[in-house]
């Protein structure tokens, strides 16, 4: 109660806090994130909508490095439901784990702790962290990547990227992906490219056919430099 | 929809920063950048079904909404929104000074 004059009113007293709402993932997120500096692997959040093709970029990839590339890939897959994306990704050669997430409609950084402890990254130097189809919730929550990629089919229309401004601002890189049917489309690359523009302060792009293979020697040749980059900025 | 998630991580941190201080929580102040990702009125939604039971039972949730705010990083011009995220002067790519957040700036407590 109020000590001054007995007027029934409580005392409020404010306490001055300023700490980000999801600082125990992010805790967790730096704590993966340090495992990964430590092994030399380079961990990627690939996000993008349910059907922009992410696990077929994971099956190119795979296609292209010959499997795992002599172990030097692996793969969580997380879905709400089913580890039909994990067993593609494993068919493929790639080692997989599925992350099943029931209704959570994101990954977070504490899923991902607990999954990296069941597989085996022995050799591995690429991670690829196949988020949750969703173009909103995944862009909040931090696992301990080094970069993240959106997947962006060009089937998603022109526009995609200034209606899910959030999750393209964080983008490292996009994949345009499934090129091969722009001709059936009548959508325009150039509208794409700039939507990307006004949405990322850095537009890198590639432009990728899963199906046709186009592409992803760009794909691979990103990774590896930026791979390259990445362990090059820790030592300095 | 992970503004119950939010939520779950809001009340944990409201708990902590109070501690072991015997006061009831009144109001929880709390800044949402347009660009975090988190929507407000389900934000809203979430916190009045999930505050039953916690420490935020009979608080009420006060939302500072921060518009996103690009600029570029060498001479700080702003970037005029929907514009490319590259200043014009400089061809640097643009930064975001604010609209990212998602922070509890403050606690008010009832104490007797």
């Amino acid at each position: 109660m109020c000590q001054d004059c007995g007027c029934g009113d409580v005392n409020l007293v404010p306490l001055d806090v300023q700490k980000r709402i999801l600082s125990r993932n992010d805790n967790v997120a730096a704590h993966n994130r340090g495992h990964f500096l430590e092994r030399g692997i380079f961990a990627i959040n690939l996000m993008g909508s349910p059907g922009s093709g992410k696990t077929a970029v994971l099956q190119a990839t795979a296609n292209a490095f010959d499997g795992d590339g002599g172990g030097k890939l692996a793969a969580l897959a997380g879905d709400l439901a089913t580890e039909n994306d994990s067993n593609r990704v494993l068919n493929a050669g790639i080692r997989s784990r599925a992350v099943t997430t029931g209704q959570a409609c994101h990954l977070d950084a504490e899923l991902v702790h607990h999954e990296l402890h069941h597989l085996d990254l022995a050799g591995v130097e690429y991670l690829f962290i196949e988020n949750v189809g969703n173009l909103v919730c995944p862009a909040v929550y931090d696992l301990g990547q080094a970069v993240n990629v959106v997947a962006l089919s060009v089937t998603e229309g022109e526009d995609k990227p200034l209606k899910y401004p959030t999750m393209f601002a964080k983008a490292d890189l996009v994949l345009l992906t499934k090129v091969d049917l722009l001709p059936h489309l009548g959508v325009s690359m150039d509208a794409i490219l700039d939507s990307l523009a006004r949405s990322m302060p850095v537009p890198n792009v590639i432009a990728l056919s899963a199906r046709e293979g186009f592409g992803v020697d760009d794909w691979l040749a990103w990774l590896q430099r930026s791979r390259v980059d990445a362990f090059q900025e820790v030592m300095a | 929809m992970h503004e119950y998630s939010i939520v779950q991580s809001l009340v944990d941190s409201v708990a902590a920063a109070v501690g072991a201080r015997e006061a009831a929580v009144h109001r929880v102040d709390v800044a949402i950048g347009e660009l975090a990702g988190v929507d407000t009125a389900l934000l809203t939604t979430a916190f009045e079904v999930f505050r039953a039971g916690t420490i935020c039972e009979n608080a009420a949730l006060k939302i500072d909404r921060i518009a996103a705010l690009w600029e570029c990083p060498r001479c700080r011009a702003s970037i005029a929104r929907g514009a490319f995220l590259r200043c014009q002067a400089c061809n640097e790519p643009a930064h975001l000074a604010a609209g990212d957040e998602i922070v509890l700036q403050r606690i008010e407590m009832e104490v007797s």
